[in-house]
């Protein structure tokens, strides 16, 4: 397919969606990350059954957490998608990278650099 | 397990916020099982703690340990010669924890960071409900194994009252009646002559009624 999308986007690869914990994406902030999104499975597809379920709740707890922080909530986000579904996964990082260019850099990472200036 | 639950950041913001050195200190028993205070909730605490300080422009020192338990004497003195950097200390064990920690370190503040709940059980991940109110004067042997006294509304022996509906209790239609399930479990044992039993006025002296309260053990003192 060759498609291409927004080169800033790291991929970290884990075995299933549910091996991420909140405070995998909260550290992610902490080091500078101006937003966070995992990719799982389609829901009900899950080989683990639970898993991405489980990702889910920990994003919504995660947006929880950034809202009271001042971080902002919406830079994190989960979506589904199956393996097969490669525009899909252009689309997806297409929409985030702008949403987050949309919000901003992370405060965090600005306030690391003020402090050390 | 005695069971808590978090308390909201905001509210613990709100506590530490004057200090820039600060202890988070989670308990590995009862409040990991109920994910209110244990390592995981420690390293997302102080994680959006450390963020919200330095959004804020404000330098604060966050420092992570979970204990064993915080409510014995060995595992508090784990931490003794780290408690000097400390200005504060946010303990998310019980309220048990969090006392023991206050009366052991007198010239630290101690804060709590959860809201400790009441003794129960896992009805499932994310559900605990109570089952025990530690009155002290144990009924179960008479009550098929499930407590009047902490899951009946009113604490009353000796039968359900008239608000019992349909197995329900008159404060929430939700809630199972407690003489009810004592009733149903008793006829399937088939130790309904249990129910005949009448319970004299119950001594609340070994409750919260006769104040603090304390267990010694001579066999067992050293």
């Amino acid at each position: 397919m060759r498609l291409s999308y927004p080169v800033n986007i790291k991929i970290v690869r884990v075995p299933c969606t549910g091996k991420v914990d909140i405070i995998h994406i909260l550290r992610a902030f902490e080091k500078g990350a101006d937003g966070v999104y995992l990719v799982g499975c389609m829901e009900g597809d899950c080989h683990f059954n639970q898993g991405n379920f489980r990702a889910r709740k920990r994003v919504e707890q995660a947006q929880k957490i950034l809202d009271t922080i001042d971080i902002g909530g919406e830079r994190v986000q989960m979506y589904n998608l199956s393996s097969s579904e490669g525009p899909l996964f252009a689309k997806y990082a297409e929409e985030m990278d702008k949403r987050i260019r949309d919000l901003g850099p992370n405060p965090i990472k600005l306030a690391k650099k003020k402090k050390a200036a | 397990m005695i069971v808590a639950d978090k308390k909201p950041i905001e509210e613990i913001i709100e506590t530490i916020k004057e200090y820039t050195n600060i202890l988070l200190l989670g308990c590995n028993e009862c409040v990991t099982v109920c994910e209110a205070g244990g390592k995981k909730e420690v390293e997302i605490l102080a994680s959006a703690l450390r963020m919200y300080f330095l959004n804020k422009g404000k330098e604060v020192h966050i420092d992570e340990i979970t204990l064993e338990r915080q409510c014995d004497h060995e595992y508090l003195e784990e931490i003794r010669d780290r408690m000097d950097q400390y200005e504060a200390v946010v303990s998310l064990a019980c309220g048990v924890g969090v006392q023991f920690m206050a009366e052991k370190y007198q010239s630290t503040p101690i804060y709590p960071g959860v809201n400790t709940c009441f003794l129960g059980v896992t009805e499932q991940r994310g559900v605990w409900s109570e089952r025990c109110q530690a009155c002290g004067q144990c009924v179960l042997a008479l009550t098929a194994g499930i407590c009047p006294i902490s899951r009946c509304a009113k604490r009353i022996l000796n039968g359900p009252c008239g608000g019992s509906t349909k197995g329900k209790c008159e404060i929430d239609k939700d809630l199972e009646c407690a003489w009810q399930l004592i009733i149903d479990r008793l006829k399937a044992l088939d130790r309904l002559d249990d129910y005949e039993t009448l319970f004299s006025i119950k001594d609340w002296s070994s409750d919260r009624a006769g104040g603090p309260r304390k267990v010694v053990r001579e066999d067992v003192q050293e």
